[in-house]
């Protein structure tokens, strides 16, 4: 019998979700306190070849980024799937009745997802610089 | 597991299809022609009405776990499904702009599509039936807004997506208090649950939440709003498919719920479904009547034959499933032959839109015409055509039902539809007013696919009205299935 | 200990949802959501359900968010405009929505026979839900993999140019 209460092993993730917190507040607050604060037009300016300030923050992005982001989404759902599968991969043949039977099921999925890469690859999607998907 | 395997054949071969033609579509270089992928997709759709009629040599039962199911009522819809598939596959293989590099994705979209749809018919596990529903649904509203160049093809494709996912919301609510009324999602275990419950309050609030999702994808009255706009925006070849095979498999469902999974409650479903099956009927035919364009006028008349096949639901359980199932053929073959003949004359990008334009149709082309006739005949419900079978086994189902006033609200209104039809007939049958701009339009050109497609669906009414026996045997053999 | 925080997070997620309604900018309600969608997480963990806490996170509050704050920038949408449609839809939506709580609750607090989860310690652990999954539910789980490959190919389809744009554009 286990004497700590199960969601007790969540506390690590919040001191460390305390920890990331209080470790970006207390730098910026720090910096502001600490630091001294002589703006002139020159360091205010963008460095380099950095981005505007000021101006609209929502400017247009090109559809490249709606395509990454949504193929991200896909891809990051087919993986959430692969974490209970590799939970139980060992226990698998046990359940299943089969040797196997729980390889070739993530295969089969696997398979689709590997249908889909080579589409986006191939229509290049993800090649940015060749304008063959008409994007 | 082998006879697993072949339980789900179908679906299998259409999604390997699909799988073949994103492939071959991938490897093609960006500018080439793809319409030679038809060669895979139309083989592939045949494969799997063939795989679906080898199922009726397996005995009824169930596999993966009592997640899907064959039986004559799967084969049935499975049968009619892949047809609808095939139809529209040749329509758009020859209306689709034959300059455009992006058919590829046209194909296998319908492909996926079709497997979702086979697999909405034969899901017993509701979480089948959830993502089966939306393989069937996505690819459908992507393929809604196939014509980007144009205003409305977006909006039909957004609009259809909105509502869409909506209802599918609501779906996944009902099956969700489904799952907690009953502990179960299985449609056997739900049923066997219910029959036994005290309290069917919860199953009712349950059911009531999955109908709202159900009768939004088959288009019945109260949520009915995306028809008319959804037909107008997307392309015709699309329509055809959109406005059959998924209502299809919708009503499947529709079918599996109300009388496999809930049939003790009829007393409560059924006076539900006869407002639904009249509301849509008299909102469908009164809005048409006002309707200028082809395809809106189509639209709200598909609404209205969405009422008068519900108006079968009011029938006892081996009549009412029959001529449910027998409708939903008999409207299939002709709405797909009308939407063929629409999109032929018309166009792709239809310059042709309004009932007005139509004028003339049948001096300049004769053929095209006289099946526009035809179909609109068979949609009125005139004898020799399967439109009358439909609306006769369903009305009478309903009377067998004891539902006397919904068949006699049916009858009132396929009169107010005769109406609209004989308007766009007499429109086409009509001499063209100045002979110059009529005469100076292109004759539509019929290929030898879309040739091939008028075809079937000219037979496919044709036999459905003058010899209905063998498709009614098949929708009584469905029907006895489901019990 | 759990009550507390049920109450604590399924208040934040009501509060979260009903930001997301009233703000005007897009991109404020989307963060609202982040923050419905990182309280449901809680919640699923107070019921036990602990993988579905760790997808919820990674799936919703990650890259669907992800999503959903490039896609307003893509539109580059401004303020959102109160037309007379849109209050309509207002006036005529709440009331209807509160209705079909009032219904939805009422069904629920009156249903007798019905199972109940409790706030509590026990967790059904991803392995049970694996066994569940990778048996029973197969054909679900594989049919999974065909709707996601028709997101990519809808995807794809979706964000291309049309045809006849190109003519349009030159």
């Amino acid at each position: 019998m286990n004497p700590i209460p199960y969601h007790w092993q969540y506390l690590p993730l919040l001191i460390q979700i305390v920890v990331a917190f209080g470790l970006g507040t207390s730098m910026i607050l720090g910096s502001r306190f600490v630091g001294r604060h002589r703006n002139s037009k020159t360091k205010l300016a963008a460095y380099e070849c950095g981005v505007e300030a000021v101006g609209d923050a929502r400017g247009r992005f090109s559809v490249r980024y709606y395509m990454v982001a949504m193929l991200f989404i896909l891809f990051d759902v087919e993986a959430v799937f692969m974490m209970p599968w590799a939970v139980i991969y060992r226990k698998l043949p046990e359940i299943t009745g089969s040797r196997f039977f729980g390889f070739w099921e993530m295969i089969v999925y696997l398979g689709f997802v590997a249908v889909g890469i080579f589409y986006i690859v191939r229509k290049g999607i993800l090649d940015w610089s060749l304008d063959k998907a008409d994007l | 597991m082998n006879t697993d395997l072949l339980r789900i054949l179908p679906e299998t071969i259409l999604v390997v299809a699909g799988i073949l033609v994103m492939l071959i579509d991938a490897s093609l270089p960006p500018r080439a022609q793809r319409r030679g992928l038809i060669w895979v997709a139309a083989p592939g759709t045949m494969l799997a009405l063939w795989a679906s009629l080898i199922q009726l040599r397996l005995d009824p039962g169930t596999a993966f776990f009592g997640a899907v199911e064959t039986s004559p009522f799967t084969i049935f819809f499975h049968v009619l499904i892949c047809g609808i598939v095939l139809v529209a596959l040749l329509l758009a293989y020859d209306t689709l702009p034959r300059d455009s590099h992006h058919q590829g994705e046209f194909y296998a979209l319908v492909l996926f599509g079709a497997s979702g749809m086979c697999l909405l018919t034969g899901a017993v596990e509701l979480l089948v039936v959830f993502i089966a529903l939306e393989i069937s649904s996505i690819s459908t509203y992507i393929l809604a807004g196939y014509r980007k160049h144009t205003g409305k093809g977006p909006e039909a494709a957004i609009k259809y997506f909105l509502l869409g996912s909506f209802a599918t919301g609501f779906l996944l609510y009902g099956i969700a208090l489904i799952f907690g009324a009953t502990g179960s999602t299985q449609i056997y275990e739900v049923a066997h649950k219910a029959a036994s419950a005290q309290n069917h309050t919860f199953i009712v609030l349950a059911l009531m939440l999955m109908l709202v999702g159900i009768l939004f994808k088959v288009s019945a009255a109260p949520f009915h709003v995306w028809t008319p706009d959804v037909y107008e925006g997307a392309p015709s070849p699309v329509v055809a498919l959109l406005s059959t095979a998924p209502k299809a498999a919708a009503f499947a469902l529709l079918l599996r719920v109300l009388y496999q999974m809930l049939p003790d409650l009829r007393s409560l479903w059924m006076p539900l479904l006869w407002v639904i099956a009249a509301a849509s009927m008299t909102i469908g035919n009164l809005a048409a009547l006002r309707q200028q364009n082809v395809k809106r006028m189509l639209a709200y008349s598909s609404i209205a034959h969405a009422g008068y096949l519900l108006a079968a639901f009011a029938g006892l359980a081996d009549k009412g499933i029959a001529a449910a199932a027998f409708y939903i053929a008999a409207y299939a073959a002709m709405n797909v032959g009308i939407f063929a003949v629409v999109t032929l004359i018309s166009g792709y990008d239809e310059h042709l839109p309004l009932v007005a334009d139509f004028r003339g149709v049948l001096y300049r082309s004769p053929l095209l015409g006289s099946l526009l006739i035809f179909f609109l005949i068979s949609l009125i419900g005139i004898p020799f055509t399967g439109g009358f079978f439909g609306k006769f086994y369903s009305f009478s189902a309903a009377v067998g039902g004891g539902a006397v006033v919904l068949a006699i609200i049916g009858l009132l209104n396929s009169g107010v539809a005769a109406a609209y039809y004989v308007r766009l007939a007499v429109t086409v049958a009509q001499k063209p007013e100045n002979g110059m701009s009529q005469a100076a339009l292109p004759v539509p050109q019929i290929g030898v696919a879309v040739g091939a497609a008028l075809l079937f669906t000219v037979g496919a009414t044709l036999w459905l009205g003058i010899a209905p026996e063998p498709i009614l045997r098949a929708a009584e053999n469905a029907a006895h299935a489901l019990q | 200990m759990h009550l507390i925080l049920f109450i604590v997070f399924a208040g934040l997620c009501l509060a979260g949802a009903l930001n997301l309604l009233l703000q005007k900018h897009p991109i404020n309600s989307a963060l609202s959501l982040v923050v419905v969608m990182t309280s449901l997480a809680v919640l699923y963990l107070l019921l036990g359900a602990e993988f579905l806490a760790a997808a919820q996170i990674i799936v919703y509050a990650g890259a669907i968010m992800v999503l959903f704050t490039f896609v307003i920038m893509l539109l580059n949408a401004g303020r959102e405009e109160r037309t007379l449609g849109s209050k309509a839809a207002v006036a005529l939506g709440f009331p209807a929505v509160a209705a079909i709580l009032a219904v939805i609750a009422t069904v629920i607090l009156k249903a007798q026979d019905l199972g109940s989860v409790s706030l509590s310690d026990g967790i059904t652990s991803t392995e049970e839900l694996s066994r569940v999954l990778f048996h029973e539910l197969l054909l679900p789980f594989e049919v999974t993999s065909v709707l996601i490959l028709i997101a990519i190919l809808g995807a794809v389809s979706l964000a291309r140019k049309g045809h006849g744009d190109q003519e349009a554009g030159k």
